[in-house]
């Protein structure tokens, strides 16, 4: 059995929280552009561009990062991550970056997307957007906006499904002892 | 797991894929400002080569390096083997010296095969006697599927010495395997008898009857010493045969590319108008080269399942 951390309804409103926060924050949407975390983190990514754009009627720029060629876990796995689209069509130079993703745990993704970032630009500065915080971290990071903070055991597992991917749109948590069966 | 990469022939068309599905990952990397990332960092690669090469070498160094792993050459003239050390002694030697994988090229065929056995290090064959060259066939496809959009269904009109080729064993077996319908053009003496038993094969001994219809036209190398070898009559009815010019490139399709392994021979397996021209991806061919490497690498020290069900669990692992 899972549980539902999240429905349709409450990721709809936590991204549109998010939105106001972000620009309110960044006084506006000058200079800002969006980096989704491959892959929830570029679905985010996009549905957050299309909320500031319609409060602000500027839509920012969404890239897409993966981290793999960055993670420090290469040598702990059996196989080695399959490689996604990196795909940022614009210069990161003096960029107000959000950084999105749609779990935040370890920390460990968002260090290996901070170094993935400074090898194709330089920002002015790099803020970390996530959907759930699930806690337990390894490093010391911490998100600027969150939709929502839930605590978990380290071994759950919280998987996010959208409706890009032919889902409905909720947040679940599996108890560790059932992701055996 | 694959611990290493001898040949097309031990691979499957999922495998062949993979990889070239991992290498637009790094072809994207090589357009970057900075071109490295920091992903095998503390692993180590060792060039073997017992034969003279330029490219290659210089290839998988660049795909190691932008890796970050540390590389060493080795070449064999400022060797042991020179001393008379024998291969296995050799790899060993390159093994206590903390290498994770070695690249051979050697002129025996079967050396890789021979070596992969006896160490646990990962061997990449970067050119093994007249057996496989199978980095040189991956970036070819690569780059076939870079210009085509597609690979099954396409046909490609390989040129020349094919007997003496591993370029050409190793993209007929890949070909083959992808459903790509492979034409041998050459003179009798230079085609394999019985290769057109072979998946995909049709085998033409002139450029009139084996261009028309191709997508793509592979010419090779002809090595000036099998004229010595009695294989053609003279290096100048070789090129009246089979040199690709304008003219015969029309008979191919009118969106066909060219490819050509390297190094050239301007004027006798390809005119400088054709390797210059606007249809001519030999270029692509070499930038390819290091992504197609770095994904061979990236996939060998990293972890490379063939089997199609493993993907399930990575994703739930990694969405935790």
């Amino acid at each position: 059995m899972s549980i539902e951390l999240l429905g349709t309804v409450e990721i709809g409103r936590a991204i549109s929280r998010m939105a106001h926060e972000i620009i309110e924050r960044n006084r506006g949407v000058e200079a800002l552009c969006l980096i989704g975390i491959q892959r929830g983190g570029v679905y985010l990514a996009e549905r957050l561009a299309e909320r500031i754009h319609a409060i602000e009627g500027v839509r920012p720029p969404v890239g897409r990062l993966d981290v793999s060629l960055y993670r420090d876990d290469l040598s702990l796995r059996r196989e080695a991550p399959r490689i996604k689209e990196t795909d940022v069509p614009f210069s990161l130079n003096e960029m107000r970056v959000v950084v999105v993703d749609d779990v935040l745990f370890t920390g460990r993704t968002i260090r290996a997307a901070l170094d993935a970032l400074m090898d194709l630009g330089r920002p002015a500065l790099i803020q970390l957007a996530t959907l759930v915080d699930r806690g337990h971290r390894e490093l010391p990071i911490k998100a600027d906006y969150a939709g929502k903070n839930i605590p978990t055991s380290r071994s759950d597992l919280v998987k996010v499904y959208y409706s890009e991917e032919g889902e409905n749109d909720r947040v679940l948590l599996f108890n560790a002892g059932e992701l055996q069966s | 797991m694959k611990k290493d990469l001898l040949g097309i022939r031990e691979l499957s068309a999922e495998d062949i894929q993979h990889v070239l599905d991992t290498a637009s990952g790094f072809k994207g990397v090589l357009e970057r400002d900075i071109k490295k990332v920091p992903t095998l960092r503390g692993k180590t690669m060792v060039n073997l080569f017992f034969e003279p090469s330029t490219r290659t070498r210089m290839s998988f160094e660049l795909a190691g390096k932008r890796l970050s792993m540390d590389v060493a050459n080795v070449s064999v003239p400022s060797s042991s083997v020179v001393k008379g050390e024998s291969l296995l002694d050799t790899i060993r030697t390159m093994e206590a010296y903390g290498a994770d994988i070695v690249v051979i090229r050697h002129a025996s065929s079967g050396v890789p095969h021979l070596l992969s056995g006896s160490v646990a290090a990962s061997i990449v064959n970067a050119g093994d006697g007249f057996n496989e060259h199978p980095t040189q066939a991956l970036l070819d496809l690569f780059t076939i599927r870079q210009h085509k959009g597609r690979l099954e269904g396409l046909t490609v009109a390989i040129v020349g010495d094919v007997a003496h080729s591993r370029v050409a064993k190793s993209n007929v077996y890949a070909m083959g395997k992808l459903g790509m319908t492979i034409r041998l053009i050459g003179p009798p003496t230079l085609i394999p008898s019985g290769v057109e038993s072979l998946p995909g094969v049709e085998v033409y001994h002139t450029m009139e009857e084996g261009l028309p219809g191709a997508d793509v036209v592979m010419q090779l190398r002809i090595q000036k010493e099998r004229q010595e070898g009695g294989f053609f009559p003279s290096i100048h009815e070789y090129a009246d045969l089979y040199i690709l010019n304008s003219r015969r490139l029309a008979m191919a399709r009118p969106d066909a590319i060219v490819m050509h392994p390297g190094p050239l021979n301007r004027g006798v397996e390809i005119s400088s108008d054709v390797a210059d021209g606007e249809r001519s991806v030999i270029l692509d061919q070499v930038q390819n080269g290091v992504a197609v490497r770095m994904a061979v690498l990236y996939l060998l020290a990293g972890g490379w399942v063939s089997s199609g069900t493993s993907g399930q669990q990575e994703e739930l692992a990694s969405s935790a």
